[in-house]
Parts: C-alpha cells; sequence; structure tokens
C-alpha cells in the first residue's frame, strides 16, 4: 500500500480538494467562458435552492415537492419489503418455492425498473399509482434477494441442533430462521431504498405531475439551471438521509448480534 | 425438516436437471395462464396488457415496417451503440482512478470528500442537467450512461486495490519491482475480481440510465419505442420494447461474464468461488 498519512494531513488534504473543486465549479462560471445559463455558480444555486424552499415553482415550494415524492417513496418502498421479505424467506425455506419462483424472477429482474414506465401509466395513471409502481420495480428484487440470502444461508448446525432437540418446524422458523435472516434482510432495505429512491426520481422526469423531479423538468424546458441544480442537492440530501438512517439500523443490529468486525 | 437437508445433500447434477425441468415447466405454465386470461377467456382486456399474438404482431410491425422512427433493428443499434460507448468510457476513467485512490492514500483523501458529495445525487437527477447542456442528443445520452457506470467502477476498483494482500505487496516493494510492471502486474490483477464485481453494477446502471434518458426525450433507440407506444396506448409494442431491453440486458451482462472469465483465468480462487 502507499505511503500512510497522518489524519491531520488527510483532513488538509480533504479540504483542498472540496475547495479546488468548489473552486473550479465557481471559478468557471465567474469568468464567463460558459454562459451562466449553463453553469450558475455555487452562490447561485444556493440562493435558488433558498428561494425555492420559500417561493412556488411547478405548483409547489420546494418542501412542498419533496414532500410528494416521499410520500410516493414510502408507500413503494413498503409495498416492496411487505412482499419482497416475505417472498424472499420463503424461498430461501422452501426449495420447491425457490424453484419455481426463481427462472421469473431471474427474467424479470434484467427489465430495468424504468422500462416499467409506460406500463405504469397505462394501469396506474401518472398521479400516485404509476411512479409507486415504478418505485417497487426498482425496491423489490433487493428484499427478496436479501431475505433469500438470510433465509437460505442459516447456519446448518442451528437447524440440525433444534431438530435433534426434537423443536417444533414453526417455532425453527420464527426463533432460528427468522433472526438469523434479519440482519442480511436489513442490508437488502438500504440497498433497495436506494434504488427506490433513484427510480423515483426516474419516474417523476417522465411521468409526473408533481415532485422533486417534475420540478426539475419544468426547471429544464424554462431553462432554469439553477433550478434544476438545485433538485439535485435536494435528492441528494434526502437520499444521503435515507441512506444513513438505515446504515444506523444495519449498524445497530450487527453490533447486538455481535457481527461486527 | 427434510426439505432443509435435502438441500446440502442431494447431488450436484440431479439438482441442476431437476431445477431446469421445474424452471422449464414454470415457464411454460405462465405462458399458459399469459394466454388464457387474455386470448382464452378475455379477463385481461387487450388495453391493458397485450396477448401473445398482439405481441407478435407489434414485433412484426415494429421489425418490418418500423415504428417510432425507425425499424426494431436500428433502436437496437442505436441504444446498444449509447450503451456500449458510455459503459466503455467510464471503464476507461473510472477504473485508473480508483487504482489510484487505493493506491495513494494522498489522492484518496484529495478525491474522497467530492465523491461523498456527488455519489448520492442518484445518476438519472443528471438528465435534465445533460439535456440542458447538451441537448436530446447523442452526447447527453453518452455522458449520463458514463455517469452512472462510473461511480460503480471507481468505488469497486478502489475497494479491490485495498483488498490486494499485503505479502503480495510488500514481495513486490522488496524485489524492487519497477512501478509500470508492478501497476500490470500486481496491482491491477489483485483488484481484478473487484473491478469486474463494479463492472457488473456499472453495466446494469448503464441500462437503466439509458432507458430513462431515452425516456426523456430521444429520436431513436428502444426507450423511444417504450415513450411512442405508452403514447400510443400500444401495450403490444410496450411489451416487445420491454422484452428487448431485458434481452439486450441480458446479453451485455453475459458477454461482460465471458470477458471476465477469461480475463479471470489464472485465479483458480475466484472462479472456484464463482462455481
Amino acid at each position: 500500500m502507499g505511503k500512510q498519512i497522518s489524519l491531520r494531513q488527510s483532513i488538509i488534504l480533504g479540504l483542498l480538494g472540496l475547495t479546488s473543486f468548489v473552486g473550479l465549479w465557481h471559478g468557471l462560471a465567474v469568468s464567463g467562458m460558459i454562459p451562466s445559463v449553463f453553469l450558475p455558480s455555487p452562490i447561485e444555486v444556493y440562493d435558488r435552492f433558498t428561494t425555492l424552499l420559500e417561493r412556488r415553482f411547478a405548483g409547489a415550494t420546494l418542501p412542498g415537492h419533496l414532500a410528494a415524492s416521499f410520500q410516493r417513496f414510502a408507500y413503494g418502498f413498503l409495498l416492496a419489503a411487505l412482499i419482497g421479505i416475505p417472498l424472499g424467506l420463503l424461498m430461501g425455506w422452501y426449495q420447491i418455492l425457490d424453484e419455481i419462483v426463481s427462472p421469473l424472477f431471474d427474467a424479470l429482474r434484467f427489465i430495468a425498473p424504468i422500462a416499467w414506465v409506460p406500463f405504469a401509466a397505462l394501469w396506474f395513471g401518472t398521479g400516485i399509482g404509476g411512479p409507486i409502481m415504478i418505485i417497487f420495480a426498482g425496491a423489490f428484487p433487493p428484499c427478496v434477494i436479501n431475505a433469500y440470502r438470510g433465509a437460505k444461508f442459516v447456519d446448518p448446525r442451528l437447524i440440525e441442533a433444534a431438530n435433534m432437540l426434537g423443536t417444533p418446524s414453526h417455532r425453527v422458523i420464527r426463533e432460528i430462521l427468522l433472526p438469523a435472516s434479519v440482519p442480511s434482510i436489513v442490508s437488502g432495505l438500504r440497498v433497495s431504498a436506494g434504488l427506490g429512491w433513484q427510480s423515483l426520481v426516474g419516474a417523476e422526469l417522465i411521468v409526473a405531475s408533481a415532485g422533486v423531479g417534475y420540478m426539475m423538468v419544468q426547471g429544464q424546458a424554462n431553462v432554469s439551471t439553477t433550478t434544476v441544480m438545485a433538485g439535485m442537492v435536494a435528492i441528494g440530501l434526502v437520499g444521503l438521509a435515507l441512506d444513513s438512517a438505515l446504515r444506523l439500523a444495519e449498524r445497530i443490529i450487527q453490533r447486538r448480534r455481535g457481527l461486527e468486525n | 425438516m427434510k426439505k432443509y437437508e435435502s438441500v446440502y445433500i442431494t447431488l450436484g447434477g440431479m439438482k441442476v436437471q431437476r431445477k431446469v425441468s421445474i424452471g422449464l415447466a414454470t415457464i411454460f405454465i405462465v405462458c399458459m395462464i399469459w394466454f388464457a386470461l387474455t386470448t382464452g377467456f378475455g379477463i385481461v382486456p387487450s388495453g391493458r396488457f397485450p396477448s401473445p399474438s398482439e405481441t407478435w404482431s407489434a414485433l412484426i410491425h415494429v421489425s418490418g415496417r418500423g415504428y417510432g422512427g425507425g425499424d426494431l433493428s436500428m433502436h437496437v443499434y442505436n441504444s446498444l451503440r449509447l450503451v456500449v460507448m458510455g459503459f466503455l468510457f467510464a471503464i476507461a476513467t473510472g477504473v485508473p482512478l480508483g487504482l489510484l485512490m487505493g493506491w495513494s492514500r494522498k489522492a484518496e483523501a484529495f478525491i474522497n470528500p467530492i465523491f461523498l458529495i456527488i455519489r448520492p445525487i442518484p445518476p438519472l437527477a443528471w438528465i435534465p442537467l445533460a439535456i440542458l447542456w447538451l441537448g436530446l442528443g447523442d452526447s447527453a445520452k453518452i455522458m449520463v450512461i458514463w455517469f452512472s457506470a462510473f461511480v460503480p467502477s471507481v468505488i469497486n476498483t478502489y475497494a479491490g486495490v485495498r483488498n490486494i494482500d499485503r505479502p503480495v505487496l510488500e514481495a513486490a516493494y522488496m524485489l524492487g519491482m519497477p512501478k509500470v510492471r508492478f501497476v500490470a502486474e500486481v496491482l491491477i490483477p489483485g483488484a481484478s475480481p473487484m473491478i469486474f464485481t463494479g463492472l457488473r453494477l456499472s453495466l446494469q446502471a448503464s441500462w437503466t440510465t439509458l432507458v430513462a434518458a431515452e425516456l426523456v426525450g430521444a429520436f431513436y433507440g428502444l426507450g423511444r419505442v417504450l415513450n411512442v407506444a405508452q403514447q400510443d396506448l400500444y401495450p403490444g409494442m410496450i411489451l416487445v420494447g420491454m422484452i428487448a431491453v431485458a434481452i439486450l440486458g441480458w446479453g451485455t451482462t453475459r458477454v461482460l461474464g465471458m470477458v471476465e472469465t477469461w480475463a479471470l483465468r489464472w485465479n483458480t480462487a475466484a472462479l472456484a468461488a464463482k462455481g
């Protein structure tokens, strides 16, 4: 490995990196080499962001759009978890179900979630139903796969010990298989929250009539680069918050299980 | 609890046969149900989901007369070309950056914070910006595909370098290996299993982004077919577009898998783990 560096050095270098990134952006924007319609400076984006917090654009303020997006996300994500996790667990426990569902699941998995947009619009409209279906399409596979892995790769010795002691089958499921799969399920939820959030943005760019994605499309149509960039910042912040919350949950569970390395 | 035991005891060959036959039977039954629900009993109206024959005629339609500005081969060619270009461009830039970040702590300290603020923005959120900057043509799509594939390839390459066994690196040092040979013979091969993991993720992300970008606005491509079919309320064509996207995604993943097997043929441990 390359030379180790001290914490102080790495903080200084990190700040240097961030400053040069923002500085380059600001410099390019201010110098006028690129018209500010295309590349607004960070300050302009910040101003636009704060304005959007209070002023309506494309029918709502930024918090309003975010609330609309988040509501859709929450429905789609919960639906994916409620259907995906039990399905994955059952596939992990019952081999025959695994063999029946897997080929279908593998075939469907190659369809990008966004490719469901036309059917989602056709079946559920462009209001709230269509986007929810697309979020579901994005968030569902990781839920299934991780629940499946969690259930399938339980230490066989635990099951053998339970069998030897004559534990009834429902207790084996409740007291061994289910708890043993929890860490994997939580990791799956984190992945699916990320994919679901990303699919939501895609869905809103294409079909919705409210939400952050919609706001960005309107910004693009009005050649308001600041609005588009403010939308990107907002999406990034919410995504980061979601990811951090689930990462924390993952850590807590791993620590309680003593799985932390 | 016999079912659990069988997972561990059954002989490999026997299980595979059973798997394949159950899989084929399932797909056959699903096709029968599809036929029964649409054509057979008409429970699902054709305005909602196409029957097998409608799907077939849509396929004939798009591959013969063409639909949405071109015939099927042209749409496929355009989508495939954009994905391959964006993906290769992302490899060419992402892998070296990942190697650099994995190798040099200074580069890592410098670049990582920038990554941390850009990474949470989903690739699809760059589409409006790309359209503002580059318009509806190919370059905007290549930009977003590049972006979506770039991040996973950097991160995994970086993690791959960090996972190389220390003694291997120390041995190379001790033997006074020249820098160029060190990168080519130790760093890249050592990180390559992780690099390929990253590339698989990158490829998937590329297809998702391409479809989204073409749905937002394009002149050709499978996303364009989906978009026009949605506006025309043409379920058969929507299904054809989706199947085409899935087949292309599957095919490119297979090609990448073959490249991986070939590139890692020296690495018996990785191949054994892959099965």
